[in-house]
């Protein structure tokens, strides 16, 4: 399969997004420029963290409006896999092709740090790698994480299986505790409702080095791998 | 053009009143009449007066600074570019500086201490490298002052949300709270870049003919006399009204000109590049025309600019921000302005080099300034100001008060704002962005990769200004070595450093006295570890109302090892280990937390340089032969303090039993004395033996005291026996319960 990986002005996590798929899961990635409409004919589009455009309106709210953009669109419309990561996942949600929003940490600021995540559904291209309930180690870092949607558009994304991965305690449950910036129902990743389009707050491409903090986020790139062999 | 440039429509008339209004003496503007033949226009004043500032020319310690041994084996490049570069194998140079930015984050602590960033971001850059690693060194006030939580918060946002913008891992630091920075705070900004062997960019003017680009933002009216009137100067009552002179940054546009710089860079297409910094356009043009030993020629036409009608002396005086200079090389202009144009900037060609060794600069047709490039670059003069210690000792010797149980002493020190963790300030920084940080802030140093190879590199930034009070060339010693134990725990060996010397009026020979003991300490303690100080900056002025902070030399540590196995962070691993004390010589209260806390006397015990050399040496040799699963470093807190953060590990809390008592040894000052040397190992028990062998070897004292146990429970002696998950409560919550107490 092919990968690309996106970079806007001002993404961040591009190189080191790359630098997984390459280096560390042996795979055929290339970076997308954002002032180009051509997908390359990937099979997956990765759009990585950062502060596209300097976020100085609204996280994600000027790369929607890229010309790279109106082909992921079209791409994610015809069913081609879309992986959205930290900012990658507030663009997703500000072109809609994901529900909610995600706003101001509850803290109001900045959070780096590791922490666990569970996976909530394995019947989708990015989780069929990992256990129902399989607990990952992802870090997160970012001032705007908290995930918002309307209430009873938030209980048919539960009831439909959207919420791929969601931040737990050591115990492997959900709490206020372990829940780092107020999202509501503790989530940090969902999928649209045909699942082909994903977007997580935690970073899996900080997570593929054991040397590095753990390779948790292997499961999901393995994943996508998985999906589409 | 070669009439004079003259006065333009509306400026103030130059006389002496001007001056010395513009912060220049006396005897300096006479100078600068000489040296032109002519009374200079309001322009040329202006840039006379930040060219001269003592930020700018260092006028003051320069002479001083020739001290400070600057080579070795593995540095690359000549002295006078912007930062220090060493060679640290596989094709890769480690490129470093460490920068003030005081008193703007004083002023304005979020753009303050944000733009400090983005100011060693571009000098790393400049030089060809890749921003790989920031470190920032910060002391604040007590937490009784008022502005103090205003302060923390607001720099280390700025700090934050610059340094996380851009993409580049702020993976270490330190903080510390004391009343004797109520009025002046320090933000020392440290950044770290790798470049390929070979590709270092040179910021030395080359060409006759070469066009010159200014690539970048816009120029406004921020940070207008910036590094004249705001960092050349004590702060008095009316420093608030010097809040314009702060630069605001812009993080997003940084992130694009580190790219943009790169890929330029690439090309073959750039002589010279140089960011404009303090004093902006002034101050790139004249340095690097001057290092190549030529003139330079600027049509401010061409300027691009945010609002219109800036005047000739605004522009050439402005420090807006995310703004580089580069000498093109002659016909490849339209190549590098491509590069620019992909990351939407501006590129603009706005002079060229000449050979008549001039800086000559026009607008509107009409000459503005022209003056010899030499004379504002080189030329400023040097003073040789008087010192003398002080009449008056200022040791800090403060009364005993009452001294708690060690147990309960343990517990304060780790509440202490200067023991407890730094998580609340280090959780607000990306400290993983670009995949290198193996070993992430928290412990003694930080470690990074280096991607393709096996080596790695090991940051540490420290200082001692409670020491330094004291006496001010041990305590510099006592900074330069507490880096280097820092990077050697961590299994590294010292290779460079850049140093941030923060002193008060070096007009009074007192303080003049500390920054000349100090530096003698660095170069003492530098020339017997072989580690060069390869860059660094000197920040004056640190004082209000006539009251200076204490002599703050901060030192950044580089450390290199040639296998990232060998590296090793703080924290106690395996339950059964043994725990082993290698000292160089007993500690003492003086400018210990403890003392600071409970009371002591002040008096600095003498250090042998050679011992602490071989404590290092062992170190080094120790994590090379993976004989030692952690090693930490006693500083602030003592010995009991340090015991109870090795327990402290991210991976759950562990326990120790230790018996440190010594004959002849007072218990408080033994648990909790501080000063060289004291580092705490654990290693497995069959490891022991060669370990005793190898610092026997070297000359030094290595006691095995106790061993790491399963069990969270922290037993020293007799005195102290307390459950871990209680100190880390403590600990943990030093910082956010004083940062929350009032909102």
């Amino acid at each position: 399969m092919k990968w690309g990986v996106v970079t806007f002005p001002g993404s961040l996590d591009d190189r080191d997004m790359l630098y997984a798929l390459r280096d560390v899961m042996e795979q055929d990635a290339q970076p997308l420029w954002h002032k180009d409409r051509d997908l390359r004919n990937v099979d997956c589009v990765v759009l990585p963290g950062g502060f596209s455009y300097g976020d100085y309106l609204r996280c994600g709210a000027m790369a929607r409006f890229s010309p790279i953009m109106e082909s992921v669109v079209n791409f994610a419309r015809r069913g081609g896999l879309v992986l959205g990561v930290c900012n990658g996942f507030q663009i997703l949600c500000e072109a809609h092709l994901l529900p909610g929003a995600l706003t101001r940490n509850r803290s109001l600021a900045f959070i780096c740090e590791r922490l666990t995540v569970r996976v909530e559904n394995v019947n989708t291209p990015f989780t069929c790698a990992a256990q129902n309930g399989e607990l990952l180690r992802l870090p997160i870092k970012h001032g705007e994480g908290l995930y918002v949607a309307p209430r009873d558009e938030l209980r048919r994304m539960e009831d439909r299986g959207q919420v791929l991965v969601r931040y737990v305690n050591q115990h492997g449950e959900p709490s206020d505790d372990a829940n780092p910036n107020g999202s509501m129902n503790s989530i940090a990743g969902v999928a649209n409702d045909r699942f082909n389009v994903f977007g997580l707050m935690p970073h899996p491409e900080h997570a593929v080095e054991p040397m590095l903090g753990g390779d948790g986020g292997l499961r999901i790139f393995r994943s996508i791998v998985q999906s589409l062999a | 053009m070669s009439e004079h440039p003259a006065a333009l429509p509306g400026e103030p008339r130059v006389d002496l009143e001007q001056a010395l209004a513009h912060g220049l003496s006396e005897d300096e503007f006479r100078l600068i009449e000489r040296g032109l033949g002519r009374t200079p226009t309001f322009t040329e004043l202006g840039v006379f007066s930040v060219m001269w500032s003592e930020h700018c020319s260092y006028k003051s310690s320069r002479r001083h600074l020739a001290m400070l041994p600057n080579q070795g084996s593995l540095v690359v490049g000549g002295p006078g570019e912007n930062a220090g570069a060493l060679d640290v194998g596989d094709g890769w140079l480690a490129v470093f500086k460490i920068e003030s930015h005081n008193h703007p984050s004083f002023v304005e602590p979020y753009p303050g201490a944000a733009t400090g960033v983005g100011g060693i971001l571009r000098d790393i850059f400049a030089m060809g490298a890749r921003p790989v690693a920031s470190l920032n060194s910060l002391k604040f006030g007590s937490f009784n002052h008022p502005r103090t939580r205003y302060l923390l918060g607001g720099v280390v946002g700025g700090i934050g949300g610059y340094g996380n913008c851009v993409g580049v891992p702020t993976v270490g630091g330190e903080v510390m709270f004391d009343d004797a920075y109520n009025d002046n705070i320090l933000v020392n900004a440290f950044c770290l870049g790798l470049a390929r062997k070979g590709e270092l960019q040179s910021a030395r003017a080359r060409g006759v003919g070469n066009p010159v680009l200014y690539v970048g933002s816009a120029t406004g009216r921020d940070g207008i006399h910036g590094a004249s009137l705001l960092a050349s100067a004590e702060f008095d009552q009316s420093s608030d009204q010097k809040r314009p002179t702060v630069q605001v940054g812009d993080p997003f546009t940084e992130k694009l000109l580190i790219e943009a710089c790169l890929e330029a860079v690439k090309t073959g297409a750039v002589a010279a590049l140089q960011d404009m910094g303090a004093a902006g356009l002034t101050s790139s043009s004249s340095e690097m025309a001057a290092r190549g030993k030529l003139g330079i020629e600027l049509n401010l036409d061409r300027v691009p600019l945010r609002e219109p009608n800036l005047t000739p002396y605004e522009m050439l005086l402005s420090e807006s921000q995310e703004r580089m200079l580069i000498v093109a090389e002659k016909g490849r202009e339209a190549e590098l302005q491509a590069v620019f144009e992909k990351w939407d900037l501006h590129a603009v060609v706005i002079g060229q080099i000449t050979d008549d060794g001039r800086w000559r600069v026009s607008w509107r047709g009409q000459a503005v300034a022209d003056i010899p490039v030499a004379m504002l670059a080189d030329e400023a003069p040097v003073y040789e100001r008087p010192f003398a210690p002080p009449v008056r000792p200022s040791a800090r010797t403060t009364a005993v008060k009452q001294r708690p149980a060690p147990a309960e002493a343990l517990r304060r020190l780790l509440d202490s704002p200067n023991v407890g963790s730094r998580r609340w300030v280090y959780r607000q920084y990306d400290s993983i962005v670009q995949s290198n940080t193996v070993i992430e802030p928290g412990s003694d140093a930080a470690i990074l990769r280096i991607k393709g190879t096996r080596r790695a590199l090991a940051l540490a930034v420290d200082s001692n200004p409670r020491a330094c009070a004291i006496d001010p060339y041990l305590g510099a010693i006592a900074v330069t070595l507490e880096a280097a134990r820092n990077v050697a725990c961590s299994g590294a060996r010292p290779i460079g450093i850049t140093d941030c010397l923060n002193y008060g009026n070096p007009e009074r020979p007192e303080i003049m006295w500390q920054f000349v003991r100090g530096i003698e300490g660095i170069r003492d303690a530098a020339a017997a570890l072989d580690t060069p100080v390869v860059s660094g900056n000197v920040s004056f002025y640190n004082e209000t109302q006539g009251r200076a902070i204490p002599p703050t030399p901060t030192l950044a540590m580089v450390g290199l090892s040639a296998d990232l196995a060998n590296c090793r962070g703080q924290f106690f691993r395996h339950p059964g280990d043994l725990i082993l004390l290698l000292r160089t010589s007993n500690p003492a209260l003086a400018a210990s937390e403890y003392a600071a806390m409970f009371g002591g006397e002040g008096r600095l015990e003498t250090i042998d340089l050679q011992k602490e050399r071989a404590l290092i040496d062992l170190l080094v040799t120790l994590a090379e032969a993976r004989l030692i699963s952690s090693a930490h470093d006693v500083s602030d807190g003592g010995l009991a303090a340090a015991m109870a953060e090795c327990c402290f590990s991210p991976a759950g809390n562990l326990g120790a039993a230790v018996r440190v008592s010594a004959a002849g040894l007072d218990s408080a000052v033994n648990l909790f004395g501080e000063g060289p040397s004291t580092v705490i190992v654990s290693a497995p028990p069959e490891a022991a033996r060669a370990i005793e062998h190898r610092a026997e070897g070297r000359g030094l004292e290595c006691r095995r005291v106790g061993t790491v146990l399963n069990d969270p429970i922290l037993k020293i002696d007799t005195e102290i026996e307390v459950d871990v998950a209680e100190l880390r409560a403590i600990y943990e919550q030093a910082l956010p319960r004083r940062i929350q107490a009032h909102g």
